[in-house]
């Protein structure tokens, strides 16, 4: 195949993977995006196989079934609780193919000095500190994700003036390979400093804010697959990683806005529990109203119109099969139920639909916050399930809050308000919540999925 | 340099096309466009392929090998859980 034609290749692959994330626009279209995206890929592949110049074909064979079987394995196993973790090790193993191919590059291109460009050599550089940034700080990521020993180690003081400095010695060795090429035991130096930077850069940042570190490693993951495409002056590679790039940069935006906080306050400051905020026995003294599954049942009876608001915990109670059955049970008596999603409530962008689609939940009745706050003075009864920070009315009203101006479920608007919770515990926020003492609101004090259990009991038995 | 700035043309249209497609993609789906983005950005392969490909050294072989292990699990991991997850997003019965 001449390079015209893999040229030609390339580029129906890259339009068939912007048709494949237009198809994300639906949940109908979707199947079908995926798939184009895949067709794209399998494309880009066979034209570069075909391309020529290719000798070792055994190991390139060998690689491909390894990570294929690999690949498979982890898709097919996964637990949808698990996909921040998922999507995290993915993100952090295309970071690394990209660094390990510009090394490679690099070491090719040694062998005619004369040949090195600036593009090359710029690329090259930042190539290695992105793609090791990514691989090193998607592997912290999973770590904390998954629960693993040690999760909650938020680093040492002073960790983000180690990080500049790393930054700044980054600057300083990319910059030997830009003047000095190839400067190949420079280039694994970058990479080595840069993984540093990778752990330090993500170990400070605490458990709920995971959503918008995915995101943002997600984006990185894009920029070095681009900065790679520079280093080989491949078009479908350059296009690809911009793609990527500006997805998890438009998620990263998203997550942060869901939160009101900036990017760099996410990053690098500590977050919450700060003493401004109201005491929690002031609030709750003698105004908490605990109930029974008899009463809700009897509450929800009376109820046309209920809002599920999930939270994390949820998911974390495996509740979301329960709170189906429950949903079922209400609407086969003429009830009307829908879910309230808010951005942040799962731990990776639109974690919770996931959780619930998989519970066979439809998604038309996955209703977005933006969407449903306007109509929560017309629901008979909220139930907020796994959630806390995301529905404390303290965002609007109290500007010393460290969660002032964050939005949130208008749950407190609704007529009746259940929240499900074993305790009066706080959030990731650290402050206590004024709904769980409101007047409308009452608490069913249990665990997520045995209350919901009770709850569809005590409904079967009136 | 007439290469860098062809290239450079393409990079930034692209991240304009990328911030039009992406930006109507719902919140519902946000998972999904991450593990599907996610899959594209295993392009890395192909630089990989040619890599490995070349028989160049050893050491040269080697992280090409590497590197197409590392992109495959990306590429087929994420297209295959993107798409397990989409066959569960299902409209009322």
């Amino acid at each position: 195949m001449s390079a015209t034609w893999q040229n030609l290749a390339y580029l129906i692959a890259a339009v068939l993977f912007i048709l494949g994330l237009k198809g994300l626009a639906h949940p109908r279209s979707a199947p079908r995006g995926n798939l184009l995206g895949a067709l794209g890929m399998l494309l880009a592949i066979v034209a570069t196989l075909a391309g020529g110049g290719i000798i070792g074909w055994g190991w390139i064979f060998v690689g491909l079934a390894i990570g294929g079987v690999i690949g498979l394995v982890l898709a097919l196993k996964v637990q949808m609780t698990a996909m921040p973790q998922m999507v995290a090790l993915l993100n952090g193993f295309g970071g690394a193919a990209s660094f390990l191919v510009a090394a490679t590059a690099l070491a090719l291109q040694a062998e005619v000095p004369a040949g090195f460009t600036l593009q090359f050599t710029i690329a090259t550089a930042a190539s290695g500190v992105v793609g090791s940034v990514t691989f090193w700080g998607s592997l912290v990521a999973f770590w904390k994700l998954q629960g693993l020993p040690g999760e909650n180690w938020q680093g040492f003081p002073g960790v983000q003036l180690v990080n500049i400095v790393l930054v700044l010695l980054c600057v300083a060795l990319g910059w030997i390979i830009v003047a000095q090429p190839p400067a190949i035991g420079v280039y694994w130096l970058l990479v080595l400093v840069a993984a540093v930077l990778g752990v330090l850069l993500v170990v400070p940042i605490g458990g709920a804010d995971m959503p918008v570190v995915i995101a943002l490693l997600n984006s990185y993951s894009g920029v070095a697959a681009a900065a790679t495409g520079f280093v080989l002056s491949n078009s479908v590679l350059i296009i690809s990683g911009s793609l990527v790039g500006a997805s998890g940069l438009i998620l990263t935006a998203i997550m942060c806005k869901a939160m009101n906080r900036s990017l760099p306050n996410v990053l690098f400051a500590k977050f919450g529990g700060e003493s401004s905020a109201p005491k929690a026995d002031d609030i709750y003294e003698g105004k908490v109203k605990a109930t029974t599954a008899e009463e809700l049942a009897m509450m929800l009876e009376d109820a046309r119109r209920v809002v599920f608001i999930p939270g994390y915990g949820m998911a974390v109670a495996q509740a979301q099969y329960a709170v189906r059955d429950l949903a079922n049970l209400l609407e086969s008596r003429g009830i009307n139920v829908e879910y309230a999603i808010h951005p942040v409530a799962g731990r990776m962008p639109g974690h919770m639909n996931v959780l619930l689609a998989e519970a066979n939940v439809p998604y038309e009745k996955l209703r977005e916050m933006d969407d449903i706050n306007p109509e929560m003075a017309q629901v008979d009864v909220a139930i907020v399930l796994g959630a806390n920070d995301v529905v404390n009315p303290l965002a609007r009203a109290d500007g010393n809050s460290p969660i002032a101006g964050m939005p949130i479920i208008d749950a407190d608007k609704a007529r009746q308000v259940v929240v499900v919770k074993r305790s009066l515990s706080p959030g990731y926020a650290g402050i206590p919540n004024p709904l769980f003492a409101a007047d409308n609101t009452v608490m069913f004090f249990n665990d997520g999925n045995k209350a919901v259990q009770e709850i569809i009991a005590a409904v079967k038995a009136t | 340099m007439e290469g860098f700035i062809a290239a450079l043309t393409i990079f930034v249209l692209a991240i304009f096309v990328g911030f039009e497609v992406i930006t109507k993609v719902p919140p519902t789906l946000h998972t999904p466009l991450m593990s599907g983005s996610n899959a594209i950005s295993g392009i890395t392969l192909i630089g990989a392929l040619i890599a490995a490909g070349m028989g160049h050294t050893w050491l040269t072989t080697l992280l090409g090998v590497l590197a197409i292990i590392l992109a495959t699990i990306n590429v087929v991991g994420g297209f295959l859980v993107t798409h397990r997850m989409l066959a569960m997003f299902r409209r009322k019965r």
